[in-house]
């Protein structure tokens, strides 16, 4: 093996020995990195989630028409045609009213209410699919059909979905402003840390340094020292996220269950996970590295 | 192999540790640097390993100038000086063994390789049997020449050593510059300090005396 490899391993295990040497404050540190990475990190996973609902929602856009109770059969048809005519509409889909108190006998169990009724309260409907998917082109044609006779109301289904999105992106601007001071704070902890460190080894590093040390060879433990921190700080986060969310989908699928949904909120996936690994470690690295660097940039000989 | 030309240090707040001070140490040589204390002679050693920088004046050691040495280069320089100080700057949370196997480390040498090197140098100062020991448990004496043997482990050709007898009784002090001596035989280029003339004059070496920071002619 060379002899490079030999002096990283050894370093790595002098920085685990330091480490396990402080057992209390070294968990604590860790603990606050954890906890400070979960809030962004969490709140980010969990409007990712929601968000992916809303995307399902929106990605088939659709008006649904609902016409007069007293529109004629001709006239129905009529206005078929006319929507299956029109330039913005690319499939138009009808719902005859007989058909939709079957399905929502089927859907709802309300099956004893609609039978106790006289006569069936839903009117015909058309369920149209536009060409252009935007909010604008769908509005405005909302807002066109609302004009033609004998149609009761015209509603855009993905309204509430987009308005949810809009929702989400200010969410996730918010989760991100979060995730940048507390990543200063990931530094300012490193950094404190490093610096206590330092000036418990004040007389190893000068005599180290007389005796022909590199800047890097000092460095070098306290840069791992960092990143090992840094990088235990993001599992505590990792599974503070996990354990939060598993706990959290358990209670909402009780939630879930009563509204006939399945909706749960993803686990961080491998890619998430890497990336807050590696930003965690990085961010102890960069906290060690000032730390150290402003320590030696003090000691240079004027 | 150590010149000094026309060298001025002066520390802030006024102070002029030395004026003017010219001299040339020759391959092999041992020197003597005396003066009474404040006379400068911790200051023109802390110049050569470039622990202090000087106000004007060159110091060429080793065909390389020193007063103006880059921060990057500056470790390497260390290396090829064997530094003994007056505080010794042993660490204590650390075996007599790791103490000397410190440079070594510095350098990244093989660990088996440095291992021999350590016990011989311990050997040479008689502390062998006392590697496993804590620095808190040996003696002024024995504490001195550890930082002896840390000095040579390294095997430099230039030794600087700050008052290595200072606080020592007369017959510690003759086992120092004895080991000092035996070092002086084998070529090593020896720059002691020492403001206790009676141990020099055992000695036949050329002496440099400071004297209020000016070199006595």
């Amino acid at each position: 093996m060379n002899n490079w490899l030999i002096l990283h391993i050894h370093v790595l295990l002098f920085t685990l020995r330091r480490f396990l040497a402080t057992p209390l404050s070294s968990l604590l540190n860790i603990l606050v990195i954890g906890i400070a990475l979960s809030l962004p990190a969490g709140m980010y996973l969990m409007l990712k989630s929601v968000q992916s609902l809303a995307e399902q929602a929106v990605g088939t856009p659709q008006i649904s028409i609902f016409l007069s109770m007293d529109a004629s059969k001709d006239e129905v048809a009529h206005i078929g045609k006319q929507l299956m005519q029109h330039a913005g509409i690319n499939q138009v889909k009808f719902v005859p009213r007989d058909q939709a108190l079957e399905q929502l006998k089927q859907t709802t169990g309300l099956t004893d209410v609609i039978g106790g009724m006289a006569q069936n309260p839903l009117p015909d409907a058309y369920i149209v699919y536009p060409k252009k998917s935007d909010a604008q082109a769908l509005e405005a044609l909302r807002d066109e059909l609302q004009k033609w006779p004998k149609l009761e109301h015209v509603q855009l289904d993905s309204a509430w979905a987009h308005k949810l999105e809009a929702m989400l992106k200010f969410g996730l601007l918010a989760a991100l402003i979060l995730a940048v001071l507390l990543s200063f704070a990931l530094v300012a902890i490193t950094f404190n840390t490093i610096r206590l460190q330092i000036l418990t080894q004040r007389e190893e590093i000068e005599v180290s340094r007389l005796i022909g040390a590199t800047n890097a060879f000092i460095r070098r433990p306290f840069l791992y020292f960092g990143l090992l921190q840094g990088l235990l700080g993001g599992v505590a986060a990792w599974l503070i996220i996990t354990l939060s969310l598993y706990l959290l989908n358990n209670s909402l699928s009780e939630l879930t269950h009563l509204y006939a949904s399945s909706f749960t909120l993803h686990l961080p996936s491998v890619g998430d996970s890497s990336t807050l690994l590696l930003l965690s470690a990085y961010l102890g690295w960069l906290g060690a590295w000032l730390s150290v660097g402003q320590h030696l940039w003090k000691l240079e000989p004027r | 192999m150590i010149q000094f030309s026309q060298i001025c240090k002066r520390y802030p707040g006024g102070y002029e540790a030395l004026k003017n001070v010219s001299f040339e140490i020759a391959e092999g040589e041992m020197i003597f640097l005396t003066g009474h204390s404040g006379a400068g002679k911790s200051t023109l050693l802390k110049l050569i390993a470039a622990i202090e920088r000087p106000n004007s004046g060159s110091i060429v050691v080793k065909g390389q100038n020193v007063s103006s040495i880059k921060g990057g280069a500056l470790p390497y320089l260390r290396r090829n000086l064997g530094l003994i100080f007056q505080d010794h700057k042993i660490l204590f949370d650390r075996s007599v063994f790791d103490n000397v196997m410190l440079p070594l480390q510095i350098c990244g040498f093989d660990y088996r390789e440095s291992a021999k090197r350590v016990r011989a140098a311990l050997d040479k100062v008689g502390l062998l049997e006392r590697e496993k020991t804590s620095p808190i448990a040996l003696s002024g004496g024995e504490q001195q020449r550890l930082c002896i043997a840390r000095a040579i482990v390294n095997r430099p050709s230039i030794l600087l050593a700050d008052e290595p007898t200072g606080n020592l009784d007369v017959d510690y002090a003759s086992d120092i510059m004895s080991i000092f001596k035996s070092f002086h035989q084998v070529g090593v280029t020896l720059l002691i300090s020492s403001h206790d003339e009676s141990v020099l004059r055992q000695f036949k070496g050329r002496v440099l005396a400071l004297k209020n920071g000016e070199l006595c002619p």
